[in-house]
């Protein structure tokens, strides 16, 4: 599937001390959705943040397509109400659109709000007009920071949609931060699992039959969210350390060799 | 009209003007406090600008700039809240001021002049000078609008799209530091931040876009000057504060009318 859009070798960060990502890969590349899970803490924001060159690595190496544009959603936005910002206004700062406007705004289905003040959004409001935002730039990547918080389950399915619409569209590479370890977006082609290093990777099983997911979103279309089954060779204690995994685990997932296993050393 | 009441209301409005958009950023991002920092600083400004005998409005303008740097190189290795260093600097460099004026001063200074404004002494000099810093900050401003906005909003999203977030955020910084050189001689160094976000705050009420409110906020502080120096003249009450007292009756006004966006 052509070159990747970002390559992240051995990236290791670290705060006063404390280790927040260690030796950790990761690959974007065009028309694929990565999807980014773990606990709190895990690194997940980290990882994103090197990967948008917001911080400094201290190892490893990220490298990223020549001329790369990216579409970031940020996790949250805090607008101060002294600020009169209208939703049409909030989207021309990100420059001049790429694509068509009004073609973007109809997409997310934000039409109607153009002229509302930000403040007065909702959250599910607000994510789609950041996504709106991050869509105008016709990014090659887009990068979206727990982009279904705040909203309810039903939108969410909704949301997943669009965002696999937009990537079969453009074939703009995808990566997401979950805040859910287990569900996940089935059309997700890679679900990376961090916790400070890359616990496991691979594709989330499709639960298209299971009866609870489809009460949920109804029988009608294909669910687009799907239950993730980790596959870890090692387990976490309270402190983080790693501990042999229970007895009648199977060992499939990949672990990559000479991890350091000291997570809180 | 006697030509000090002339010059002081030229100089007034020449501050006023560029204080309408600087001040309306100040209080988008919450920079009042940083701002009251900043002027504290311009007395110890001051000093240095009688003892090596250069331009006053220059020497204000650098130690206002060299603080600003020096809060921001405080900032990176945070270990203190923004507002507990701010609240060392501001008064810190209030108190060294003091001293400094009172040691290296050869000749007496007016102090109260600095700390309170001394806008009916303005000469035909002042007036210029205010006039061409406020204009090439306006220009500015209007220059670096959108990544201002842009940063004021979201600065790791302005970030990600391409804003050279921080020398956007520097270049603020050094337009303030220029405003409270020239608005000190208007309402002196404590009143400083009264101008900047007092006009800003009554003109969010009234407006819908973040122009409309920097351009109200403009107009606000124009008139808040007219009304201030006319009350000075009919009441012989001081200057500065009258101003700044018209602009706090226009917030008071404005406060009785509903927001609408």
């Amino acid at each position: 599937m052509g070159e990747a859009l970002v390559s992240a070798r051995g990236v290791s960060v670290k705060r006063s001390g404390r280790v927040l990502l260690n030796n950790t890969d990761l690959t974007l590349e065009p028309g694929k959705i990565v999807t980014l899970i773990g606990p709190n803490g895990a690194g997940k924001t980290t990882l994103v943040r090197s990967v948008l060159g917001l911080i400094d690595i201290d190892e490893g190496a990220i490298t990223r397509a020549n001329g790369l544009r990216i579409g970031y959603m940020p996790q949250k936005l805090h607008i101060e109400p002294s600020l009169p910002l209208t939703v049409a206004r909030f989207l021309a700062l990100g420059g001049k659109p790429r694509i068509a406007f009004e073609e973007i705004l109809a997409l997310v289905g934000i039409t109607h709000l153009r002229q509302a003040a930000m403040q007065s959004l909702s959250g599910g409001e607000t994510q789609r007009v950041l996504l709106a935002r991050a869509l105008l730039r016709d990014p090659q990547l887009l990068v979206l920071d727990e982009p279904v918080q705040g909203v309810d389950i039903n939108g969410q399915a909704a949301l997943y949609n669009l965002i696999n619409e937009i990537r079969k569209q453009r074939q703009c590479g995808v990566l997401l931060v979950s805040h859910d370890l287990h569900l996940v977006m089935a059309n997700t082609d890679t679900v990376v699992c961090l916790n400070q290093h890359v616990c496991c990777h691979g594709h989330p099983e499709q639960v298209t039959n299971d009866p609870a997911y489809l009460a949920l979103f109804g029988a009608n279309s294909r669910p687009q969210v799907a239950l993730y089954t980790h596959r870890h060779d090692h387990q976490h204690d309270a402190h983080g350390n790693i501990v042999p995994p229970d007895s009648g685990t199977s060992l499939k997932g990949t672990h990559p060799a000479g991890c350091e296993h000291n997570h809180h050393a | 009209m006697p030509d000090f009441l002339l010059y002081a209301l030229l100089a007034g409005l020449g501050v006023a003007i560029v204080a309408g958009p600087l001040g309306s950023f100040a209080v988008w991002r919450r920079m009042a406090y940083f701002g009251d920092t900043l002027a504290h600083s311009a007395l110890l400004g001051v000093t240095f600008g009688l003892l090596l005998e250069v331009n006053l409005n220059l020497a204000v303008a650098l130690g206002c700039l060299l603080l600003a740097l020096l809060l921001v190189a405080l900032q990176q290795n945070r270990f203190l809240a923004t507002d507990t260093l701010l609240g060392i600097l501001s008064h810190s460099t209030l108190a060294l001021g003091l001293v400094a004026v009172s040691l290296f001063s050869s000749s007496r200074i007016d102090l109260l002049a600095y700390l309170f404004g001394d806008i009916l002494s303005t000469s035909l000099t002042d007036v210029v000078t205010i006039w061409l810093i406020s204009l090439s900050v306006i220009a500015a401003l209007l220059w670096l609008w959108r990544p201002l906005l842009a940063i004021t909003v979201h600065e790791e999203l302005a970030q990600v799209e391409g804003v050279p977030v921080t020398a956007v955020r520097t270049a603020l910084m050094l337009l303030m530091a220029l405003v409270i050189a020239i608005a000190m001689k208007v309402v002196g160094v404590l009143l400083i931040t009264a101008l900047l976000i007092i006009p800003a705050a009554a003109s969010r009420r009234l407006t819908r876009t973040p122009e409309q409110m920097a351009i109200v906020a403009s107009c606000l502080g124009c008139i808040a000057v007219g009304v201030g120096l006319l009350a000075s003249f009919l009441f012989d009450t001081p200057a500065g504060p009258s101003i700044v007292l018209a602009a706090t009756g226009f917030f008071i006004i404005t406060l009785a009318k509903r927001q609408s966006v």
